[in-house]
């Protein structure tokens, strides 16, 4: 899994240390600080491709970490922040897809899976209560039924 | 030579397989005793080959046989022995062959214990197993031949992965696996019960184990690669819904809801259609987790290489076997006649409920893990569904499954009412909802955790309710309650405790809600608080292992002026690989784990940044998860589990009455 | 609840699996093809003009930098191209770079978060295919384009609008088969 990942980050830059970020990169206020970094987990990491940009610490990750501390300390808004990422780097950059009519389904999944539960258990409750009855015997079974009326019963060979 | 063994050793075991799949399900068929009674020796024989089979690939991993195509990519001379035979399963040849000998070994199990079983039922299953032999070892001998020699050999192995040098790594794949395996053997047993058209209580009480054993395995190899995450990683992240972990946990779901289940028709006879659907579903999953992780399709960069070559035949067979599995229950579950009938309210409907809501949590990450090959699909558009998906689209789910889980076990079969529910668990309630306020109050108002920890409170609370309640503890005095105790059956524990477990790893869950982080630039001497200790930077020095050189800091953690402890974080250079890793210190008093990453150092300052996690309550994340797993097992030695039904009469007479 | 819908919903599981496996197998047949790519990623910008931006040469390189301004209304259709010296891929791909300068494509190169010193001797040694040549150090104007690796190349047509990105090396496979075509195509 992850391990991997890291691999194919190391492939690609070979002898990067793993560095972390410095702390002179965080912003001052606590509270911004606090914001950009839950704002950063949605922001996906474009190089290591299943890590947020707070997790990562590839070259990129980093100058988009300070972005978005960068406009976050020049006052913009979460949104902004995210739609200026969005207009350069497009959805894949978006760790939470957007509600839009082409994640419909996605998003209805909790919905769509509890209403077609709910349909199945009763669909099948309501068979319950009617026993259906057993299926009308085969030819097959005609001729068995009669032999073994007429033999009344056997031992096991 | 042993290579050749080796790969002479899985060709027999496909033959064998074959003879597996044929004999016993003809012999069933056509009611030929004979040819049913060669399902048990063929599953032995299979089980010996395949073993051979994976020695002879340990082998050429533990001398590093050079002249091996697997062993030249994927091994090196410099690596710790007990890396090179734990490195014979961490490729896709390998690990294949380590799938296919634990389906082998499970083959061997149901045919030495299942004695029991009617001859035909054995004989079915045993078939069925089999035939899913059949299909990976004809992929591992078409396309994944682990036993390929080159010439000339090379001089020396190309693998020297550093991350995969690890005991909780090695591990994690073996444990997954027997997972996965051990829900093969369901998956036979519904087909067996499928073609056979019958399914009742003796079926569910084979179901039943065999399912348990899966599921306690597969929370340990989860668990385990989540803790490898967290301290290799050096990120202090625990679950990141890549999609290869989102595979394992789609059978782990999955199974849940089968385990549950299984119970019901256990005891009640009822869901059997339903258990059978589960059963199918679970072995899908496995097999859907294998496709995913094996063939590329999805955006997850893992270690096995991506092959389309491969990824078709594991889809075939991934076909072959779920819609054939479908295709017979299409046809089939039709005959399965549900005797046992019961209100909405009972534990039979708690139970649905469970399903339910897990069948919904299965939904959400199915679709959330396989959305972006959809919408490229349909749509042409590359997107991303990461963790705040997940998280936000499964809570709504996880809430009710987490309140119903309480109220489940204390309700009785058939029919229940909701007030003696209620007067069992009004006082967990009001400790729930102590826990909310204390954790709110405690945290600085952070909502989240403070909710995790109410229902942590709420779900272990109720476990413990569930076993007052059958020992009447509260309404006899403790030496009746104790003895009640020893007489409860172990499968009414261990579901008590794998229910607590899950309200440890969510107060795990919820504690690292409240995780505080600090990083800071030392120099050597220098220190910085966090989480009312005090850290100190003593010293970073040189290091030289094996096969690596590091940077190893020095770190004394004090509290009120006293050494607590002192914590050695080192960042390792693999000069072969050419690789760092993080070699993360950890400190845990099982409340919580100080965490120490060494970062960076600057040459000029000599400051080195330093990473310090305070994880409150982090280790419960995995100990709930071994608790849980632990409940799996001691459900596994309850009586009823051990002394199989045809036999139970017998063993009862010969035995005498006990005192249960 | 009648036996027909009974046995259909029976059936829904084998139908369901069925479906998934086209599918499945429909993805792994592109991903042969290369029609799907798990890791590729389309530009945002496609389809417009490049973001502003101005950027200082590389120093004693003796190639005019340039700007946002500069790739407007070339007339022909032109290649921005972000490299570094200390890229692997870039070694691979700087052939195809030179033979597409030679048979007059201008081709834009911006070296990304590189020290000029090596920039220059990475282009003394390999040659020069750029035609102007500029440095972003602080790499915030390949943020703005949506570079997310390099090397990073993005063809502009005769008016300027971006019309085609592709990350990583532009091989001797991928010059013939996509970016020929695509010149073609631009060509006016």
């Amino acid at each position: 899994m992850r391990r991997a990942l890291i691999l194919l980050l190391l492939l690609l830059a070979p002898l990067s240390a793993l560095a972390l970020s410095s702390p002179a990169d965080m912003l001052p206020d606590p509270a911004q600080e606090e914001r950009a970094r839950a704002l950063g987990r949605e922001i996906r990491c474009m190089v290591c491709q299943n890590q947020s940009i707070e997790d990562s610490e590839v070259g990129l990750a980093r100058d988009l970490r300070l972005l978005v501390r960068e406009r976050i300390a020049a006052g913009a808004s979460d949104a902004e922040v995210k739609s200026f990422l969005h207009a350069r780097y497009g959805d894949f950059v978006l760790l939470r897809p957007p509600f839009a009519w082409n994640t419909l389904i996605l998003w209805a999944t909790p919905v769509l899976a509890l209403l077609g539960g709910f349909g199945l258990i009763w669909l099948s409750r309501r068979k319950a209560v009617q026993p259906t009855p057993p299926a009308p015997l085969t030819a097959e079974e005609q001729r068995r039924l009669a032999e073994l009326e007429r033999v009344g019963g056997g031992t096991q060979a | 030579m042993i290579a050749e063994l080796g790969h002479f050793a899985l060709a027999l075991a496909l033959v064998l397989a074959l003879a597996q799949t044929i004999l016993p399900l003809l012999g069933a068929e056509l009611r030929n005793g004979r040819m049913m009674a060669t399902a048990a020796p063929l599953a032995l024989g299979q089980c010996l080959a395949l073993a051979s089979a994976f020695l002879c690939l340990m082998y050429a991993y533990a001398i590093n046989d050079t002249t091996v195509a697997n062993v030249v990519q994927n091994s090196h001379s410099a690596k710790p022995m007990l890396y090179k035979i734990t490195g014979t399963w961490g490729n896709h040849e390998g690990s294949l062959i380590l799938w296919v000998m634990i389906l082998g070994i499970c083959g061997a199990a149901v045919s030495t214990f299942g004695r029991d079983l009617p001859t035909a039922l054995r004989a079915r299953v045993l078939g069925v197993l089999g035939l899913i032999s059949v299909g990976f070892l004809a992929f591992t001998i078409r396309t994944s031949n682990p036993f390929q020699r080159i010439w000339p050999p090379a001089p020396d192995g190309q693998g020297l992965n550093p991350i995969l040098q690890d005991i909780g790594l090695a591990m994690h794949p073996p444990l997954l696996y027997l997972g996965y395996v051990g829900y093969a053997v369901t998956f036979a047993f519904a087909i067996a019960a499928l073609i056979e058209g019958r399914v009742d209580a003796a079926w569910g009480r084979w179901v039943r184990p065999w399912s348990l054993a899966a599921w306690s395995f597969l929370t340990l190899g989860i668990a385990l690669g989540s803790w490898w995450a967290y301290y290799e990683l050096g990120w202090g992240g625990y679950w990141f819904w890549d999609p290869v972990e989102n595979a394992s946990l789609l059978p782990w779901l999955i199974g849940t809801a089968l385990l549950h289940s299984a119970i019901v028709v256990e005891k009640r006879e009822a869901l059997k259609t339903w258990t059978i659907l589960l059963a199918i579903i679970a072995f899908g999953m496995s097999l859907l987790g294998t496709f995913l992780v094996r063939s590329g399709v999805l955006n997850s960069v893992h270690s096995f290489a991506n092959d389309p070559e491969r990824g078709l035949f594991i889809l075939g067979l991934l076909m072959f076997y779920l819609a054939g599995a479908f295709l017979l229950f299409a046809f089939r579950a039709r005959a399965m006649i549900p005797t046992g009938i019961f209100a909405p309210v009972s534990r039979e409907g708690a139970i649905v409920l469970n399903n339910l809501l897990v069948c919904c949590i299965t939904a959400v990450v199915f679709v959330g893990t396989l959305w972006p090959l959809f919408a490229d699909a349909l749509f042409g558009t590359k997107v991303s569904v990461g963790p705040p998906f997940f998280n936000s689209a499964s809570f709504p789910l996880v809430v009710p499954l987490l309140l119903a889980m309480a109220a489940g076990p204390l309700m009785p079969w058939k029919r229940a009412q909701f007030m003696p529910v209620v007067m069992k668990l009004w006082w967990v309630a009001v400790i729930g909802f102590a826990a909310f306020f204390v954790a709110l109050l405690a945290s600085g108002q952070k909502v989240l955790p403070a909710v995790g920890f109410a229902f942590a409170a709420w779900v272990i609370g109720a476990a413990f309710a569930d076993i007052a309640d059958r020992t009447a503890l509260f309404r006899t005095n403790l030496g009746n309650a104790w003895n009640r105790a020893k007489g409860l059956p172990r499968a009414a524990w261990g579901a008590a405790i794998a229910h607590a477990g899950i309200g440890i790893t969510a107060a795990g869950i919820a504690g690292m809600g409240l995780a505080q982080e600090r990083l800071a630039s030392l120099a050597p001497g220098q220190s910085t608080t966090l989480a009312g200790y005090e850290w100190r930077l003593e010293e970073v020095r040189d290091e030289v292992g094996p096969n690596w050189t590091a940077r190893r800091a020095t770190i004394t953690l004090l509290r009120d002026g006293a050494v607590v402890r002192v914590m050695r974080p080192a960042r390792r250079f693999f000069p072969l690989a050419r690789q760092n890793t993080t070699e993360v210190a950890i400190h845990t008093n099982l409340i919580a784990d100080l965490y120490a990453v060494i970062g960076e150092e600057d040459a000029a300052s000599g400051r080195a940044v330093i990473r310090l996690h305070y994880n409150f309550l982090a280790p419960w994340i995995w100990l709930g998860a071994g608790i849980m797993a632990l409940g799996g097992g001691l459900s596994l030695a309850d009586r009823r589990v051990r002394v199989s039904a045809p036999n139970r009469a017998t063993a009862r007479a010969t035995t005498g009455p006990r005192p249960a | 609840m009648t036996p027909l819908s009974r046995r259909l919903l029976l059936a829904a599981p084998f139908a369901a699996a069925a479906l998934g496996g086209a599918g499945f197998y429909t993805a792994l047949q592109r991903q042969r093809t290369g029609a799907y790519n798990p890791r590729g990623v389309p530009s945002a910008l496609i389809g417009q003009a490049p973001p502003a931006f101005d950027l200082p040469p590389v120093p004693e390189s003796g190639v005019e930098p340039f700007a946002a301004a500069d790739l407007r209304g070339l007339g022909q259709p032109a290649l921005v191209n972000f490299w570094a010296s200390w890229c692997v891929p870039c070694v691979i791909e700087h052939p195809q770079l030179m033979a597409l300068s030679r048979q007059g494509v201008p081709v834009f190169g911006i070296a990304y978060k590189d020290k000029p010193a090596d920039s220059l001797t990475f282009l003394r040694r390999h040659g020069n295919p750029f035609r102007r040549l500029a440095q972003d150090v602080p790499g915030r104007v390949a943020i703005d384009w949506g570079v997310y690796g390099v090397p990073e190349s993005y063809l502009l047509d005769a008016q300027g609008i971006i019309r085609w990105r592709y990350a990583g090396p532009i091989t001797p496979e991928v010059l013939e088969q996509d970016l020929r075509i695509l010149l073609a195509r631009h060509a006016a």
